[in-house]
């Protein structure tokens, strides 16, 4: 791209011996200026790049800084301390961390098949003229505004949910040995398994979007010739076209899975917001993005830095699942080109 | 070949219980988007009327309101979102699109880019409240205009560079050859080929923020009155559907619908011009 570029404007005027010498005076002063003036462009463009570093850099360090009473009290025990007694100055990230994980890991599991059936049939199976309309119908469901997700959930999906999926499987498998205590509790709607299937609604485009991109990488040659070796589609898709995306694909789930770690709204309004280890699916739970959607206002002192602690976490923990991801769809994307 | 007609048969049925699953996820994922818009619609349109656009909020226990307070303040912070986050993001992106293949940083900055894509939208307001509300003691629309755009940048930022790279080289060289700085042939050849592109990214970061609530919780808070005053408290729409859809309050909660439908309306018509405005002059040139 550049390529070339530093060679041509560097020498754009060499300096021509003796002869026109006012001239070459003139063209030098002009190419001095405007080494000078690319200089200034190079470093304020490169400034500006920087801003998003240091925004980084501000972030871990503000975050460190306030959660710092909160770590410094209690330690590596705040991660598996389960009380939080906000009178008595009493607090563990466990309850949180639990919710975030389940509801988060409850997402994925229902939205990784999903996300692959829409980009199976969106790459393979898809009339041409319906290819371009249903993408971007799934690339405006990833636009909808994680809000209105949590507003679905909690007036529309979750009254269906308690009366034609909770009733129904307490019923049949809650009095059963061994899985009973999963499906234990208030039917209400509310709890971590509801939270989780709405995280799933919204982060199955975005998964899908991804997974469809790589599909759509794996060069034509290869699918061809299984087609010609006599696949069928599945096979193809399965034998063929899964394995040359592996990684691209587990990059876009890993993804998926940084968003529904630190999704809030979505999840705050079904969650049911309960500060108990969930002891079923259905039981109520919180996140750590819940907890401090609701208890910010409310914080002071030893409680506000518990609460930026827990931001600091959620900002480590999506850090390092995001990086996964991006390294591994960058390795992707290189090993397109072999 | 009895035995290869059984794997035969197997293989077809694999077959068509993959496609028949995948064609039920594609359906599912139809179904929710229009449930969703079915939903918002029925609900919204009820909420829709001309008081919700010259009233504010009501009062708790109060009839009837409005969000023109949560309009104006959100348009607001939308507005100096959008003035503070073009440059910064436009720039940046020129950066790594012009000089990115020569450094590290440059790879550095755009890999960290990526994860700021995704990060958690309420970890900014947590350090926006660090760094700015807690020095300054009170919530303010300036403090939720920077979340909004430390969301908004990296958007900018990638879509930026993306779009500069698919400028052709040659029209890099064909300027520089005519003894243009390389500044100009960035601002002037580059950023002007790549502008239905840019715009595009513009877009969708205005899309990407407008329907931002967590980050604007520690930042902008909420105000139940009409101000235009950006360093106070200030209404806006997704901090007021929060709290009115949370809320036991009948009028409330039609509110809330009204502006969720309002939002969405708008972050999907954003969505549906960027798409036409990019594909129309993408295909003119």
């Amino acid at each position: 791209m550049s390529v070339g570029m530093t060679t041509i404007d560097n020498n754009a005027h060499p300096p021509q011996p003796d002869a026109k010498a006012n001239v070459s005076a003139d063209m030098q002063a002009v190419a001095r200026r405007q080494r000078w003036q690319d200089w200034l462009f190079h470093r304020g463009t490169q400034l500006f790049s920087l801003l998003v570093l240091a925004a980084l850099v501000g972030i871990i360090v503000s975050l460190f800084v306030n959660a710092w009473p909160t770590l410094q009290k209690f330690g590596l025990k705040f991660l598996w301390t389960v009380e939080w007694d906000i009178v008595n100055e009493e607090f563990g990230a466990a309850i949180a961390i639990v919710g975030t994980v389940l509801s988060a890991g409850i997402a994925l599991l229902l939205a990784v098949p999903l996300a692959f059936g829409i980009a199976l049939f969106l790459t393979e199976n898809c009339p041409a003229w319906l290819r371009r309309p249903l993408g971007t119908a799934i690339e405006l469901l990833a636009a909808v505004p994680s809000i209105i997700y949590g507003m679905f959930g909690l007036f529309v999906f979750a009254p269906v949910f308690a009366d034609y999926i909770q009733a129904p499987v307490q019923n049949v498998l809650g009095g059963m040995p061994l899985v009973g205590w999963m499906f234990g509790g208030a039917v209400n709607g509310m709890g971590i398994l509801a939270a989780g299937i709405v995280l799933a609604f919204m982060i199955l485009p975005y998964i899908a979007a991804v997974m469809r991109d790589v599909f759509e990488i794996v060069p034509p040659i290869l699918r061809e010739s299984a087609y010609g070796l006599g696949c069928t589609t599945w096979e193809v898709v399965r034998r063929v076209v899964l394995p040359y995306t592996q990684k691209g694909v587990i990059g876009g789930i890993m993804l998926g899975l940084g968003r529904a770690l630190g999704e809030t709204m979505a999840v705050t309004f079904v969650i049911g917001n309960a500060n108990r280890m969930p002891t079923s699916l259905f039981s109520p739970g919180t996140s750590i993005a819940s907890v401090l959607a609701n208890e910010f206002g409310e914080a002071a002192d030893l409680h506000l830095s518990t609460l930026f602690a827990l931001g600091f976490l959620l900002f480590v923990i999506t850090f390092v699942v995001l990086a996964l991801a991006k390294i591994m769809v960058i390795r992707a994307e290189r090993a397109k080109g072999t | 070949m009895q035995a290869n007609n059984a794997l035969y048969k197997k293989r077809r049925a694999a077959n068509a219980v993959g496609l028949t699953f995948s064609m039920a996820a594609m359906v599912l994922g139809l179904v929710v988007l229009l449930w969703i818009l079915f939903v918002l619609l029925s609900k919204g349109l009820a909420a829709v009327d001309l008081n919700m656009f010259i009233q504010d909020t009501p009062a708790p226990g109060s009839e009837g309101g409005g969000l023109r307070n949560a309009i104006v303040g959100s348009l607001m912070m939308l507005g100096l979102t959008v003035l503070v986050s073009t440059p910064i993001g436009i720039l940046a992106g020129i950066y790594l699109a012009e000089y990115g293949d020569e450094s590290k940083t440059a790879e550095l900055t755009r890999f960290v880019t990526d994860i700021m894509l995704s990060a958690p939208s309420i970890v900014l307001g947590l350090f926006v409240y660090a760094i700015l509300v807690a020095p300054m003691g009170h919530f303010s629309g300036f403090a939720g205009s920077l979340a909004l755009s430390l969301i908004a940048v990296p958007v900018v930022v990638r879509t930026t560079e993306n779009m500069l790279r698919l400028v052709p080289g040659s029209l890099r060289e064909a300027a520089a050859a005519l003894g243009a700085p390389r500044w100009k042939v960035s601002l002037m050849i580059t950023l002007r080929a790549a502008r239905s592109g840019v715009m595009t990214g513009l877009l969708l970061a205005i899309a990407r923020v407008s329907g931002e609530t967590a980050p604007l919780l520690f930042t902008a808070l909420n105000n139940q009155f009409f101000s235009t005053n950006m360093d106070q408290p200030m209404a806006n729409l997704p901090v007021v559907i929060f709290q009115f859809a949370m809320s036991p309050y009948d009028n409330w909660i039609r509110l809330a619908w009204g502006g969720a439908l309002l939002i969405t309306l708008t972050v999907l018509l954003i969505n549906i011009v960027a798409r036409v405005f990019f594909r129309d002059r993408a295909a003119g040139r």
